[in-house]
This record gives C-alpha cells, sequence and structure tokens, in this order.
C-alpha cells in the first residue's frame, strides 16, 4: 500500500498550507518534523499527519560566506553571508533551516537560544527551503 | 536508539603488507584513474620483497563522486583495467568520504571469510576539475538533499554549526581551530606527499613576499596567529570557520594490499594487523542526540577497540578525519583520548602534536596532506602503518617503539563513520 507519508509532501504542504507539517507515529507517539511512511523509533507503519506551532528556538547556526551555486543565483556570496543552522522545535524535534531576518556579517549579533517562529513567506517556487526568523 | 553491538571478531587475522599514496595536489590532466596507477607503482616499488600482481584476488576502491567531478561513473573497471587485473572481481564502494575507509573494511572482511588471501584496496578522487562553488556541491551532496541542503547548509556549514555549537558549550574558541591548522600543517610540512608541504609561518611568508612582489601593502604580521586572524589572507567561509579551517581540495589516491596472516612473512618482516575494525551509522546533525559529537564515531570505535582487545589508553597515534579543524578536535573527544569539552585545552597544552602524549594526525592530516575525499580513508591507514613500522622520516612520532594506531574516516557529517586498530605485532 503507498503511503502519502513521502519525504517530498513536506515541501509541498509548506508552500501550499503555509506551515510546518510533518508527522507524528499513532502507535509510540513519535513526532518528526519530516514527512516519513515508517517510524525511525518504534518502526511502525501507522503515520498520522501532525502540524507543528512553527515556533522554535536557535539551536546553533552558521554564516556562510562562501555559497553553493543555488544560493549565489540568490544574491548570496562573499560579501552577502546568509545565516542557517538548526532549530529545536517547540515539540521537541530539530530540523535545519534557513535563518532569515538576521544580518549574516555579524554572526556575533546572533544569539542561539533567540526565539523564532516559522517564516513560510517568500518561498522558491522551484526550490522551497525552510526558513525561520526573529520571533 | 540501543547501539547493542556484540563483540565481534574476524574470521581469521588479516595484515597490511604494502602500502602506496600518490602526491597529493592539483595536477591537471591527470584522471583518477592514473593517479590510482601512481599509488599502486609507490606501493609495487616500497614493499619489502616484491610481489607478484597475479597475487592479487579481489580487490576494492573507494570513490565518492567520479560521477560528479568526472562524470564517470561505474570506476572499479576502469581501475581494474588502468592495472591490468581483469577479470578478477573489483568492486567501488561510496560512502562519501568514508569510502576507502569502507572499502579496506570490504576487504578485511573478504580475506577474514577465507574467500582470498591477497585484496588490494584502495581509494581515489580527482577534485579540481571543478571550481570551488562546484566542489561545494558535489560534497553538499553527501549531506541530506531534502533537508539539510534546501536550507543553505553546506559541508563546511555544518561542521561550522558544529564549531558553534562546541563555542556556546564548552570554552572553545576561535583560536584553538586555529591552532590544530598549524599543528597539522607543521606535520604535514614534514611529508612528501602533502598537498601542503608548509608550516603557517611558511605560508605566512609566502604572503607577505607575494604582496612585496607586487608591490602591495605588505603585511605586517608578527605571528602565526596574526596572519590567520587577517580576514584577506584567511577569509570566513562558514563563521566560525575561515579557509584555514578546511581542509583543501585534492586530488590523489592511495593504495595497500592486505592478505591472511598466514601468508603475510611472504611479502614483509613486519606486517601490520588489521586488530580492530568498527563502522556505524549516523543520522543528519539536526537529528543526532548531540550537536556537539558525531555518535557513529563514538560506535565504531568502541567496536573496534572491543574487537582489538584494547582501551583509547592502549593507542600510541591516532589519524583522524579533520576535514575541518573542529572536526579533529571532536574527533580527539569522541574516541576518547579527552573528556568531552577537553579537546581544545589538550591543542593548547600540545598534547596532540608530533612529540605529545598522543600525536593526531602526524601526516598532516587531511588539512595539510590533502583531502582526496575516496582516497582519506586509506591514506590515513597508510600513515599509521609507516609510523608503526618506524619508516616515517621526519615525522616519525617521538614515542619508543610505537604499536597500536587508530584511524578515524567520517563520512560526510557523520552519516558514517570508519575506525580501525592498527597493531604491530611483536
Amino acid at each position: 500500500m503507498a503511503s502519502e507519508f513521502t519525504s517530498t509532501a513536506f515541501y509541498t504542504k509548506l508552500k501550499e498550507e503555509k506551515k510546518l507539517i510533518g508527522v507524528k507515529c499513532q502507535d509510540c507517539g513519535h513526532l518528526s518534523p519530516e514527512p516519513r511512511p515508517m517510524c525511525p523509533e518504534c518502526h511502525g507503519f501507522n503515520m498520522e499527519w501532525h502540524q507543528f506551532s512553527g515556533k522554535a528556538k536557535l539551536s546553533t547556526f552558521t554564516c556562510i560566506s562562501i555559497v553553493p551555486v543555488a544560493m549565489a543565483a540568490k544574491g548570496y556570496g562573499r560579501d552577502k553571508p546568509y545565516c542557517t543552522g538548526i532549530v529545536t522545535l517547540e515539540e521537541g524535534p530539530r530540523i535545519s533551516a534557513m535563518i532569515n531576518g538576521v544580518d549574516g556579517t555579524k554572526p556575533q549579533g546572533i544569539e542561539t537560544g533567540m526565539a523564532l517562529v516559522l517564516d513560510p513567506d517568500n518561498l522558491d517556487e522551484d526550490a522551497p527551503s525552510l526558513a525561520f526568523k526573529r520571533a | 536508539m540501543a547501539t547493542n553491538f556484540k563483540k565481534r571478531q574476524l574470521g581469521r587475522p588479516v595484515s597490511v603488507v604494502g602500502a602506496g599514496l600518490s602526491k597529493f595536489g592539483a595536477f591537471p590532466g591527470k584522471d583518477s584513474r592514473d593517479l590510482f596507477v601512481e599509488a599502486f607503482q609507490d606501493m609495487v616499488e616500497s614493499m619489502d620483497r616484491g610481489f607478484d600482481i597475479h597475487d592479487i584476488e579481489c580487490a576494492y576502491v573507494g570513490n565518492y563522486s567520479s560521477d560528479l567531478f568526472e562524470h564517470q561513473g561505474h570506476t572499479a573497471p576502469i581501475v581494474a583495467d588502468w592495472l591490468g587485473i581483469t577479470p578478477i572481481p573489483v568492486t567501488r564502494i561510496e560512502n562519501a568520504c568514508a569510502s576507502s575507509g569502507s572499502a579496506l573494511r570490504e576487504g578485511v572482511m573478504a580475506i577474514a571469510s577465507g574467500m582470498y588471501d591477497v585484496v588490494l584496496v584502495g581509494g581515489m578522487e580527482k577534485m579540481t576539475n571543478l571550481a570551488t562553488d562546484g566542489v561545494t556541491d558535489v560534497l553538499a551532496s553527501a549531506a541530506d538533499g531534502l533537508y539539510e541542503v534546501p536550507a543553505g547548509l553546506t559541508f563546511p556549514g555544518i561542521f561550522g554549526a558544529i564549531a558553534k555549537a562546541h563555542m556556546d558549550r564548552y570554552e572553545t574558541n576561535l583560536d584553538h581551530l586555529l591552532k590544530v591548522a598549524i599543528k597539522n600543517h607543521a606535520n604535514g610540512a614534514l611529508n612528501p606527499k602533502a598537498q601542503f608541504q608548509q608550516t603557517m609561518t611558511t605560508m605566512m611568508e609566502r604572503r607577505m613576499t607575494r604582496a612585496q612582489e607586487r608591490g602591495q601593502e605588505v603585511p605586517d604580521y608578527k605571528t602565526e596567529m596574526d596572519f590567520l586572524n587577517d580576514e584577506r589572507a584567511n577569509p570566513w567561509i562558514a563563521w566560525p570557520l575561515r579557509l584555514y579551517d578546511c581542509a583543501p581540495i585534492t586530488d590523489g589516491a592511495s593504495c595497500v594490499l592486505l592478505v591472511s596472516d598466514e601468508i603475510a612473512h611472504n611479502f614483509t618482516d613486519t606486517p601490520i594487523s588489521i586488530a580492530g575494525i568498527g563502522q556505524a551509522t549516523g543520522k543528519p546533525l539536526h537529528d543526532s542526540d548531540e550537536l556537539t559529537s558525531l555518535s557513529a564515531a563514538k560506535s565504531a570505535s568502541q567496536q573496534a577497540y572491543d574487537m582489538a582487545g584494547i582501551t583509547v589508553a592502549n593507542v600510541d597515534l591516532a589519524e583522524v578525519h579533520d576535514c575541518f579543524t573542529i572536526a579533529e578536535i571532536v574527533a580527539t573527544e569522541d574516541l576518547g583520548f579527552f573528556a568531552p569539552g577537553e579537546g581544545p585545552r589538550a591543542v593548547d597544552e600540545g598534547r596532540t602534536a608530533l612529540n605529545g602524549d598522543h600525536p593526531i594526525n602526524t601526516s598532516g592530516g587531511l588539512k595539510a596532506k590533502g583531502h582526496p575525499v575516496g582516497a582519506s580513508g586509506v591514506g590515513q591507514v597508510i600513515e599509521i602503518y609507516h609510523q608503526l613500522r618506524g619508516e616515517a622520516g621526519e615525522r616519525q612520532v617521538k614515542k619508543d617503539n610505537p604499536t597500536v594506531g587508530i584511524t578515524h574516516n567520517v563520512g560526510g557529517t557523520g552519516g558514517t563513520c570508519v575506525v580501525n586498530v592498527l597493531r604491530r605485532e611483536s
């Protein structure tokens, strides 16, 4: 039986619903922001959609100056580094995300632990990325 | 998550009896296959009693991405053809930067199984065909392409995030990172195969000389730290990591000859035994238990120590996967040389230097020796092989009679880790 919980559905839902929608295991309650057809904890196959609140804290970050080709196309580079990192969602799981609205040239001014909210606006139609901004 | 690996043993002992490394660097005009042949020639010419190429029964080649670097997939039969060893089975192993670490493991198990007596294992990567942004993209494809890369994370970026977490949690600072680079360049300066056969002081002086030659303002560096803190000389790559925190882009290849112990003395009086092997997998950093440690490294090292019947206290030296300076610090903690958070102080105190109590990366590491990703795992084994045989020349560890060395080879950002224990049997 084909599962509707596919890894790429994450971006489809992010674009369409402007919400961070992952999955919850109906058997053990494990939460995963990435939609998965199988629970990595109890190995069951009974997943359901789960909407995360979109509230998070910044766990760690980096400001990238040597950028991949796709980010260079968006205007980032040595003179305009961007901030990306790992956020801990209010519900517990962590996920990698862009951090918008901070100055990538001044990493000392970016504080881990700061409160963030999902920033679902301005998603790239072809290559959407999960992003958060200061709450 | 349980990591209930039971203690495992090889079906029979396996030894390294020959080792060859190509020169590491940027070699326009050399394909990965040419580099592999160069490594093989180095091995053939350095074997104590020579050997007959027809003795090789099987081979494993680590190769991360000739597909993207050279537009060449299916590289195993090409290597077989270039060595003239068809039709013996040759298999390519891909586990990102741990490709040849995993290839070695497959070779060990092929002999331990009893199926073969003589197996060639190695690795190769031809990276410099692409510009830096292209290489960044290829390396990023070893991370999670759906959940890390779209978030803008690059390879240096993920290790930058680990460094920031380490700085937040412990007393780690930017100078600690740079001191790892200085130490590894000091070792690399003594390694004729290294891409950067230069101390950091030499690199600093070269920059000053070049400025003078060009009639530019000569930077006023008093110390290596002045040079490394100059943003023009050492620009940010992924804060808090700078250029000299990163291993370079490298072309190179490596190979070793593995044989069953019972025939090892046909090849040399000083075989080096593979006393323990361990390999483990890990999750993307955001799903890892800790942001300051690679769980796969802890698991792989425990497996290898258990198989060899040792603890870290028995280890004389180590080659660890310093794709970034922070990665070396984290590795020395994950492997148990130092408690979590104590790695930076150990660097400060010179404990990981050539004459320290825990010499780390005597070869210069990936940082100075170079990091042709698919070749690096076996490259590490080659350094330990030479050190344990007392033939590492100027960079021979100062300890008397080193007998146990380990290698720590990481694929991606900890998705794979391979640890080997090598031992000179008395």
